[in-house]
């Protein structure tokens, strides 16, 4: 593990830090013939470990480019990936294909809204994750099976001994999303990814898989790194928030803080557009038209075309990071450092 | 006001007092075709709706909620008559429709679906205002009048006719797709409006303004809408009414105030329960249901919900409990024996 040094954003102190994650600058686009799409403009952040930080946006905003991003699983001949991933000491734009092989499952690992995509449906569940372990650890067969036993006990999977020799499409989709954390947890990362993984669950089972994550990471002590469009999520799992639009973080940072004073009117207008109890009879404050088409971004702030308070610096220059103690940024002209 | 609308309207049957819609003992078994590994056992038989009963008052909105598999779109299905109910009776307006009673085809005039998937109901192949006078031409609307009329539907529901118009469907955003579909399914003026999960496939922003869009619709056009969700915070902002669902059953309805304040059947309890809150000082610890649904192919003996109630007893197992409500006329109904006097339940209120 690195020590760096960490600059506090807030007080602008600088303090030394164990840091799980560190990205600055990241960006992505795909190039292609007909257009280049810019889905990931810019983001930095850190992870300290234990951490979770919920990135939040709507569809397109570039959430899951940057979680893949983050693992490299981003097409490498259509994809353009610049500035720098640390995580756990490892310079990840720069490992070789062996080296990245290793790090995903034993650094870091991923879970997705889908399970089945990625589950292999004609292995047992046991097989697939005894696999893993053998992959990553050479243990032996017999040592794998034990380890996958206590993986599915640890995700609090019923009947484990029985579920071992389960296929997946012989689960409920609760299960399947248990096991899949499972199979992510198998080489005890470091840093785990959750893109939307509780998103089509049901009510009833969403919040049982959130505490489940919850409970893990305490356990663990992993970092975590979790995708969603829903606010009601991020307020149930998330330490640290990053509001995402275009591409870009507009606004981050404490969640209880982002909930109580959002500063940025994209992530005001998220808030006041979700509904919740309580709005019965009254209008809901919709924000007015669209995000913007990521290959035609325009120059300055891209939220300044649906936004109520846009002047014409807006438009010309991308607005600074402006950060307020303790540790909330939002990148807006209307906030006052 | 919607109902002083609704008593002009020529096509209104039976008064105010007369649901607009009214639904008893709707069922629907699905028979499973013996899968590859199925080889001589029995074919499943999914009981995807199964005796659902309920009415929708003109000029209300009705929201149907429950979880995934819980036969919600099946419902909607059978009342569109879009598959054949295998028993049970629907009255429009107090008219049985088919077999002597209300045509089909008049019945789908005057009752139109929104589906959740905004490409579904539309083709790809027309711009978008042909697919909104599509059905008024196949009704015998004159061409050039089914046109005019599709313009207009595009401004209500705030789509410029002159810039979108003539576009494609794929070159619209999901929002603005489900604005298409819902300006289609207005081309007929229906009466009612069955909305399928209109908005889940929608971004919030986008979900607030196609919410705020039904309400002036409904409004505008003295409509009545049946809306299915799984989102509880939608269906509590959009609905007078509330029927929760369970494994193809009813198992509580009422007024939306006292669905969501005072819920009587402990799944409706659990499933407000669930909603994460906003507020991360008030995180929940312990997860209000444990499990999933069990499968809809062989759903528990009597109460289906017993598999994951905190509270089931023996009577729970042995009698499935019947809709009802706390005294005569009460309008908020459960389907639990602990709310039903001497069913037995250790909690049962005592008869009388
Ligand atoms: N392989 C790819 N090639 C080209 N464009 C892509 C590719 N993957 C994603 N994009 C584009 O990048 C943008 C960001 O996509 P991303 O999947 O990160 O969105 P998201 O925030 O995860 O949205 P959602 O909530 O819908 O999952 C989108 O415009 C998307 O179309
Ligand atoms: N044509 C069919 N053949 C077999 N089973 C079906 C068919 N249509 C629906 N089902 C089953 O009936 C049950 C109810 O399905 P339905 O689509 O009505 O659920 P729903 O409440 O709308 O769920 P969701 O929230 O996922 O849309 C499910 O178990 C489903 O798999
Ligand atoms: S920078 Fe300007 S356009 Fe962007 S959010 Fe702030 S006020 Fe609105
Ligand atoms: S009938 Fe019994 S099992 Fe069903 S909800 Fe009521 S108490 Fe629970
Ligand atoms: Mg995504
Ligand atoms: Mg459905």
């Amino acid at each position: 593990m690195t020590t760096t040094v960490m600059r506090d954003t807030d007080t602008g102190a600088e303090q030394p830090a164990r840091l799980l994650a560190e990205v600055r600058d990241l960006t992505v686009r795909f190039v292609s013939r007909e257009a280049t799409v810019h889905a990931v403009n810019g983001v930095s952040f850190t992870l300290a470990p234990g951490e979770v930080l919920v990135i939040l946006g709507e569809s397109g905003s570039g959430k899951s480019v940057t979680l893949r991003a983050l693992m490299r699983l981003l097409p490498p001949k259509r994809t353009v990936i610049e500035g720098s991933v640390r995580i756990a000491g490892h310079d990840v734009l720069a490992l070789s294909p062996t080296a990245l092989e290793e790090f995903r499952g034993a650094v870091a690992s991923m879970i997705f809204q889908e399970p089945m995509t990625a589950l292999d449906p004609v292995f047992t569940i046991g097989t697939q994750i005894a696999e893993t372990i053998i992959r990553h650890e050479g243990v032996s067969r017999a040592e794998a099976d034990r380890r996958a036993l206590e993986l599915l006990e640890l995700v609090q999977i019923p009947s484990a001994r029985r579920r071992l020799a389960a296929y997946p499409h012989e689960l409920s989709g609760g299960l399947r999303q248990r096991a899949m954390i499972a199979i992510a947890l198998a080489c005890r990362p470091k840093l785990l990814l959750a893109d939307e993984p509780t998103t089509a669950l049901d009510a009833t089972v969403q919040i049982q898989i959130l505490l489940l994550l919850r409970k893990l990471k305490e356990e663990l002590g992993m970092g975590v790194i979790f995708v969603t469009h829903d606010l009601g999520v991020a307020g149930e799992i998330a330490d640290r928030v990053a509001v995402m639009y275009a591409g870009r973080f507009v606004e981050s940072g404490e969640v209880g803080e982002v909930m109580k004073r959002p500063l940025h009117p994209y992530t005001q207008g998220l808030m006041g557009s979700t509904v919740h109890a309580g709005l019965r009879g009254t209008r809901l404050a919709a924000i007015p038209g669209a995000p913007p088409d990521l290959s035609r971004l325009p120059p300055g702030c891209a939220f300044a075309p649906r936004c109520a308070f846009a002047e014409p610096v807006c438009r010309e220059r991308l607005p600074e990071e402006m950060h307020l103690p303790p540790r909330h940024m939002a990148r807006c002209i209307r906030v006052a450092a | 006001m919607t109902s002083v609308y609704a008593s002009r309207d020529p096509r209104d049957r039976g008064g105010p007092a007369q649901p607009l819609l009214s639904v008893r003992d709707l069922t629907r078994h699905f028979v499973l075709a013996r899968g590859v590994f199925g080889l001589g056992r029995s074919a499943g038989v999914v009981r995807a709706v199964d005796g659902v009963s309920f009415t929708v008052a003109k000029g209300e909105t009705l929201g149907i909620v429950g979880e995934s598999g819980c036969g919600k779109s099946t419902t909607a299905r059978l009342l569109m008559r879009l598959i054949e109910p295998d028993s049970g009776e629907v009255l429009f307006d107090g008219e049985t429709v088919g077999g002597g009673g209300m045509e089909l085809r008049e019945m789908r005039r005057q009752m139109q679906m929104v589906f959740q998937d905004s490409y579904a109901s539309l083709n790809p192949r027309l711009p978008i205002e042909d697919s909104i006078a599509f059905a008024p031409i196949v009704h015998g609307v004159p061409k050039a009048r089914a046109r005019a009329k599709a313009r207009e539907l595009l401004a209500a529901v705030g789509l410029a006719p002159d810039q979108f118009a003539q576009r494609y469907p794929h070159q619209l955003s999901g929002g603005q797709r489900q604005r298409v579909n819902i300006a289609r399914a207005l081309a007929l003026e229906p009466r009612l409006i069955v909305l399928d999960e209109p908005v889940s496939a929608l971004d919030k922003s986008v979900e607030a303004q196609v919410l705020n869009l039904l309400l002036d619709l409904k409004r505008d056009f003295a409509l009545t809408y049946l809306f299915i969700s799984h989102d509880l915070n939608v269906v509590q902002f959009v609905s007078d009414r509330v029927l929760v669902m369970y494994l193809g059953r009813v198992v509580e309805v009422g007024p939306v105030e006292a669905i969501y304040r005072t819920p009587r059947h402990p799944y409706t309890r659990a499933l407000l329960a669930s909603r994460p809150s906003m507020d991360p000082g008030r995180r929940m610890t312990e997860p209000p249901l444990s499990g999933d649904p069990p499968n809809p192919i062989n759903p528990p003996s009597g109460c289906r919900f017993r598999t994951r109630c905190a509270f089931a007893e023996g009577v729970c197992a042995e009698r499935e409990p019947a809709l009802s409500g706390s005294f005569t006329g009460d309008a908020h109904l459960a389907a639990c024996h602990m709310t039903a006097a001497g069913s037995g339940h250790s909690q049962a209120p005592g008869r009388g």
